[in-house]
């Protein structure tokens, strides 16, 4: 190998008789989306599809801006890697459903404008993504309570009549698998590990217990996409119990938070802290009306 | 810091490239258990599709020989040349073999 | 070690044959000693130089944009890793090379110790500061010590997507707004001259290069590879249409190479000694990120001792 030219010795090295074998640097990589059919399905509203595809990517997205807050301020290096694995997991959820509700709600915005040009009360994520991060053991609850619920979600979304929000599903599925893992097994690390971890695990599912029934109230366009997320309950909740009791922590009797006037995310009324984080996500983008990135 | 010096093991990790292939060795990591080694190794080594299939293995469980038994290891079998096919002379014409 | 004159000579005859050196071969305290320096200051570099760019992760003004720079600072914190890892090859191990970082007794590149102002500068770190990295690291990828070795060759494959992303980005904003057009050139203004002064001192003031060079750790001088840079760099800038900040930059014929200024070295000093923009605010980050994190290390080596390390979640 020489180094005279740096990328041609870079091919060299791949080059190498055993190269291959030996960093087993992958290839292969597909589009999850590719050669699925985009039109809108027979008997479905395209614009309940379109609202119901910017709540699951709101979703995806809230949740990643915060994972990319913890980046550079993990507990160890190798969290580093997961936690950011785990944002570009669901950042990529995020831009597939948004250009799917560009596509579906008649104004063709690009996911771009969709992230960067509406205001917070046009967001319409629930609350429990957006709370402000807290410590490393919110962090694991988070996604605990979110990976659990969308993961059972994204499971029957998989036969869904809209072929891309069933692809989505069908990749989200296997993401949010390892998501719950990931969570799963930090839950009862911290919640069976020391005294002090065990109450930082407790009190921070127990701050974020109240916000999890938000995820199973519907939406009056999911229940005419035949969506109805009150039938996940018992089967999340389940799930959730089963990993406390192996973390020997109790499963909280908080009730939930109160909507405002009968509105919640997912009609775009959030808490105090999604301005300040929408603020940073858009700040350059508006900054630059028109421009391209 | 508590002075806590007892960091997590360190761990050896194996990768599968493709079905087919033997496992390689790609790297090491710290972790506190074998899931969570499992799981980082996931993580760190296999970003762009680099396996199927993964080992992780603590690294004090590992028993190596030493340079210092190079020689006697493995210079014994340097002059085993009856070991090789084609120690044996056959003429060319013989099929199948 | 002691060292019997079998044992020194059979390094030696690895060393000039091109051969590697693995971590359970006899070798000298000082190669050692250089090695774990040079491979610690690379560790932290990697999971320092982090910080400037994450700077801009939530701020990034497009969705495959934060995707591109969540991926590149990832990989980053993967190549702190496998470097840490070569690192502890050596008898050290990561914890008291992290606690050495935070407490300042190693050092990790000044680069980092430079603010990103603007999102241009972001492509301008991928364009310059990793095309600088890449120059330094490719030759790494033959060093004599087959650990640092190895995981410079995974780290260049996957770097050479850092170079070419921030490349990419910057012929977008020079192809953009005029707005975009001037973040560009008033960041290639401000991480010209670190770049040059990445690749260290000018070869007569570099005390340990010749001793690293034949210990083929080092294949080229700072020199050189200063100059290789600088060759590669040029033709590159005219194509996206900035301007290097060097009025001396002129094409020698004769040299087959384009001569260039003389970087600030004082400046230089004033960084390597703390004095940097940046220095208390990224090592704080770091002990931030390492302190706050202590009582999760322990919770998991505590439920590993309670449950043996097979217990955990299946």
């Amino acid at each position: 190998m020489t180094d005279d030219h740096v990328y041609l010795s870079l091919a060299d090295a791949a080059g190498e008789p055993d190269g291959e074998a030996r960093w087993a640097y992958g290839t292969g990589f597909a589009d999850p989306l590719l050669g699925v059919d985009a039109a809108p399905p027979e008997g479905v509203d395209p614009a309940d599809l379109a609202a119901y595809c910017l709540m699951l990517g709101d979703d995806a997205l809230v949740l990643s801006q915060r994972l990319i807050q913890w980046i550079t301020r993990a507990p160890e290096l190798e969290e580093e890697v997961a936690l950011a694995n785990l944002g570009l997991d669901l950042l990529g959820q995020a831009r597939r459903l948004l250009t799917r509700a560009g596509q579906l709600d008649g104004t063709g915005r690009s996911e771009d404008e969709l992230a960067y040009w509406r205001e917070d009360f046009e967001y319409r994520n629930v609350r429990l993504v957006e709370l402000e991060n807290g410590d490393f053991a919110q962090c694991v609850a988070r996604l605990l309570m979110f990976a659990t619920a969308r993961g059972e979600l994204y499971r029957r979304l998989t036969g869904h009549a809209d072929p891309v929000l069933a692809a989505v599903a069908a990749l989200g599925v296997k993401e949010l698998a390892y998501h719950r893992e990931y969570a799963h097994s930090w839950t009862v690390r911290l919640g069976d590990g020391t005294e002090h971890s065990r109450q930082r695990m407790q009190a921070a599912v127990d701050a974020l217990w109240p916000w999890l029934d938000e995820l199973f109230t519907p939406h009056e366009a999911e229940l005419r996409l035949g969506v109805d997320p009150s039938e996940l309950r018992d089967t999340v909740l389940a799930g959730l119990a089963e990993v406390l009791d192996e973390a020997t922590l109790s499963v909280p009797e908080a009730a939930p938070r109160a909507y405002v006037n009968g509105r919640a995310g997912r009609h775009g009324v959030h808490t105090e802290a999604l301005g300040p984080l929408l603020a940073e996500l858009q700040v350059v983008a508006r900054a630059h009306p028109g421009a391209t990135w | 810091m508590s002075g806590e010096r007892a960091s997590w093991p360190l761990y050896e990790v194996f990768v599968r490239p493709r079905r087919g292939l033997n496992h390689v060795h790609v790297g090491s990591l710290h972790a506190a258990d074998d899931r969570m080694a499992l799981l980082a190794a996931r993580d760190l080594y296999t970003r762009r599709n680099e396996g199927v299939s993964l080992w992780v293995v603590r690294s004090d469980a590992i028993t190596a020989s030493s340079p210092d038994e190079q020689d006697p290891f493995f210079a014994p079998s340097g002059d085993k040349v009856y070991r090789h096919p084609t120690f044996y002379p056959i003429p060319e014409d013989v099929p199948h073999i | 070690m002691e060292a019997s004159a079998e044992a020194q000579s059979r390094f030696e005859a690895v060393v000039a044959n091109e051969q590697r050196v693995e971590p359970r071969d006899w070798m000298p305290d000082a190669y050692r000693a250089t090695l774990v320096r040079q491979i610690a200051q690379h560790a932290h570099s990697e999971i320092i130089g982090m910080q400037p760019e994450g700077n801009w992760l939530t701020r990034a003004p497009s969705l495959r944009r934060k995707a591109i720079l969540l991926a590149k600072a990832q990989d980053e914190a993967g190549h702190g890793l496998y470097l840490y890892a070569a690192a502890e090859t050596l008898g050290v191990d990561r914890a008291e090379l992290t606690e050495k970082l935070i407490d300042g007794r190693q050092k990790y590149s000044s680069i980092f110790n430079y603010p990103t102002l603007t999102f241009a500068d972001v492509g301008v770190i991928g364009w310059l500061v990793d095309g600088a990295a890449i120059c330094n690291q490719v030759p790494l990828c033959r060093c004599s010590y087959g650990p640092y070795a190895r995981a410079m060759v995974r780290i260049c494959k996957e770097e050479s997507f850092h170079q070419r992303q921030g490349y990419e980005l910057l012929m977008t904003l020079m192809a953009g707004t005029e707005g975009q057009r001037r973040m560009v050139q008033d960041a290639v203004d401000r991480w010209w001259w670190p770049s040059l002064m990445m690749f260290g001192p000018p070869d007569g003031a570099s005390p340990n290069s010749e001793r690293s060079m034949a210990w083929r750790i080092k294949r080229h001088s700072n020199d050189e590879l200063r100059q290789r840079f600088v060759d590669m760099t040029v033709p590159q800038a005219e194509i996206l249409g900035v301007t290097l900040p060097d009025p001396a930059l002129a094409w020698n014929e004769e040299r087959g190479s384009w001569d260039f200024g003389e970087p600030d070295w004082s400046e230089l000093m004033q960084v390597i000694k703390g004095q940097g923009p940046c220095n208390a605010q990224r090592i704080d980050r770091r002990r931030a990120a390492h302190e706050d994190g202590a009582w999760v290390r322990e919770a998991a080596s505590a439920y590993a001792a309670k449950h043996g390390r097979k217990g955990s979640a299946q």
